[in-house]
């Protein structure tokens, strides 16, 4: 007779089916690789368009190679950068938070300080950056600054909305057990938007990295901007290409930074109360 | 109304209104001329449509909000806040999702900045109680939605309050799950007698939970009638089909019909 027939749904999918991307994405990549060399070397695209993928490998390796505290090497400048980027990430977000909060909470502060702040949102921020290197020099300091306007808006609305989400019933309780204004909105209103507040720092620490680059091409000793223009003016390609590798894997750690803190302080937030088989 | 004349109501009203300012500039009357008293140990049940108040009502004893004219007092003085003589169970459990069960229920000692080793073991006496025994280390997610609310009830009562708030405490509930709260509901009262005001439009639920059902009828909101359910206590599920049980529904809902929606 014939052989039972196999049940394929009953067997565990295998990796490939139910991650297909983790073969998938490799093979683009090699795939884009081999596309670049082709390009370069066989059909004389000029390097100084696009450098060969081995000039890139070997000009990010010796500029990875120099110790971190030799200004020739690319560690030095990417501590910078990302000092000056974590800085004004911390200053801009806080700030923006308080003052969120602030606006939310008060009406008559709402009415006050809101026409100028959207009136500063309209600006193009980075334009301000010129005028950072008159008033702060080419230290870090106009750096930071102009990371820090730049990171404080998304946080602002972020805390706005999240402030405003806070269920009711959560501060009528609060109240109801004569909480304090400072206890309800450290234990009640801060918690609850918390959600809301990681969504502002995810897009304020793509803008952080943003700010110091630009704020470092406008007037800078040190960074990796500094050395993108350096490079660019001695039309030195493959390291300016490997810079932009480094400034990928650094943008790359920072989102996957705050992603962990957000699993660890809104683990609760992901699945929402759907427990309802009312089970008593 | 009957009752010992020495004994001071825990919660007393007179001439109770609550005006809202309408969008318009015409106020909006929400509670009109509202008189009651409440004894210590009494669960009072508050019926009515949505819109008649009686949430209203019940935010005004538990303090959370203001009343235009008249008079409330709560355990013998006159309104002033939330306090620590009432807990409130609110319509949802509100729990806090951060928070495991056991920090939830001492929230209100947390908040009170009283010594929370002293409150421990009461808290965990009482989780025992609804039937929470090995959940105070869970999340509110994983608990069912009659779990979460019993939750809440432990909360309110953590602090040992002589008033119990309810403001429709089990509406969220399925049918099966809210009859079997109610019947626990009446366990608990019945083993440490706070007087309870427990505000539903469910006429059932009144009848079977209540000592006296206010029945209040919206448009201005006010008392149309103070009823007496005059039915033995312990109650089990099985009084909802007697007959006096029948003639006391029968009679809310015709009073909730003259009065109701109509006028």
């Amino acid at each position: 007779m014939s052989a039972p027939v196999e049940d394929r749904d009953a067997r565990p999918p295998s990796l490939i089916r139910r991650r297909p991307e983790l073969i998938l994405s490799p093979i683009v990549l090699v795939g884009l690789i081999v596309l670049w060399d082709v390009l370069t070397r066989r059909m004389g695209v000029p390097v100084f368009i696009l450098p060969p993928p081995m000039d890139v490998w070997l000009s990010l390796v010796a500029g990875l190679s120099v110790s971190p505290f030799n200004a020739g090497g690319f560690l030095y400048h990417t501590a910078i950068t990302m000092w000056e980027a974590l800085l004004g990430f911390l200053i801009g977000s806080s700030v923006g938070i308080m003052l969120g909060f602030l606006i939310a909470y008060s009406r008559l502060f709402e009415k006050l300080a809101l026409p100028y702040i959207v009136g500063f949102q309209s600006l193009p921020k980075v334009a301000l950056a010129p005028l950072f290197v008159i008033w702060f020099g080419f230290g870090i300091e106009g750096k930071v600054m102009i990371t820090s306007v730049i990171t404080f808006f998304p946080l602002l609305v972020n805390s706005i909305a999240g402030y405003h989400s806070v269920d009711p019933d959560r501060i009528d309780l609060a109240r109801s057990c004569n909480a304090s204004d400072f206890q309800i909105l450290r234990k009640i209103i801060l918690p609850s938007a918390l959600p809301f507040l990681f969504a502002g720092l995810n897009v304020a620490s793509v803008l952080a990295i943003l700010g110091a680059i630009v704020g470092e091409f406008v007037g800078a000793r040190s960074g990796l901007g500094v050395l993108l223009m350096q490079y660019n003016q001695a039309m030195q390609i493959a390291p300016m290409f490997a810079i932009l590798l480094i400034l990928g894997v650094v943008g790359y750690v920072s989102n996957v930074a705050i992603r962990l803190l957000e699993r660890r302080f809104c683990f609760w937030a992901q699945r929402g109360s759907h427990f309802t088989d009312g089970q008593g | 109304m009957q009752g010992a004349p020495d004994a001071t109501p825990i919660i007393q009203a007179r001439r109770l209104f609550k005006r809202y300012a309408g969008r318009t500039g015409a106020s909006v009357t929400a509670l009109e001329n509202v008189d009651f008293d409440i004894r210590d140990g009494e669960f009072i049940c508050v019926v009515g449509p949505s819109g008649c108040g009686k949430s209203t009502l019940l935010k005004i004893v538990a303090g959370l909000l203001s009343f235009s004219s008249g008079e409330v007092s709560r355990s013998g003085k006159p309104l002033s806040g939330p306090g620590a003589d009432v807990g409130v169970v609110f319509q949802s459990p509100v729990l806090l999702p951060w928070r495991t069960i056991l920090d939830n229920v001492l929230l209100p000692i947390e908040f009170r900045n009283l010594k929370m080793s002293e409150y421990r073991q009461r808290a965990l006496e009482l989780l025992d109680l609804v039937g929470l025994r090995g959940f105070e280390e869970r999340f509110p997610h994983e608990l069912s939605g009659g779990m979460q609310q019993r939750a809440g009830i432990v909360r309110a009562l953590v602090q040992d309050p002589r008033i119990l708030l309810m403001d429709e405490p089990f509406g969220a509930l399925d049918a099966m799950t809210r009859e079997q709260m109610n019947v626990e509901l009446l366990r608990i009262w019945s083993s440490n007698r706070k007087t309870v005001l427990f505000v539903t439009h469910s006429i059932a639920e009144s009848v079977f939970l209540a000592d006296r059902v206010f029945v209040m009828t919206p448009r201005p909101g006010r008392i149309a009638e103070i009823i007496d359910i005059d039915l033995p206590r312990p109650r089990d599920l099985s009084i909802i089909n007697t007959e006096r049980f029948g003639t006391y529904a029968t009679r809310i809902r015709s009073l909730l019909q003259s009065k109701g929606d109509l006028s």
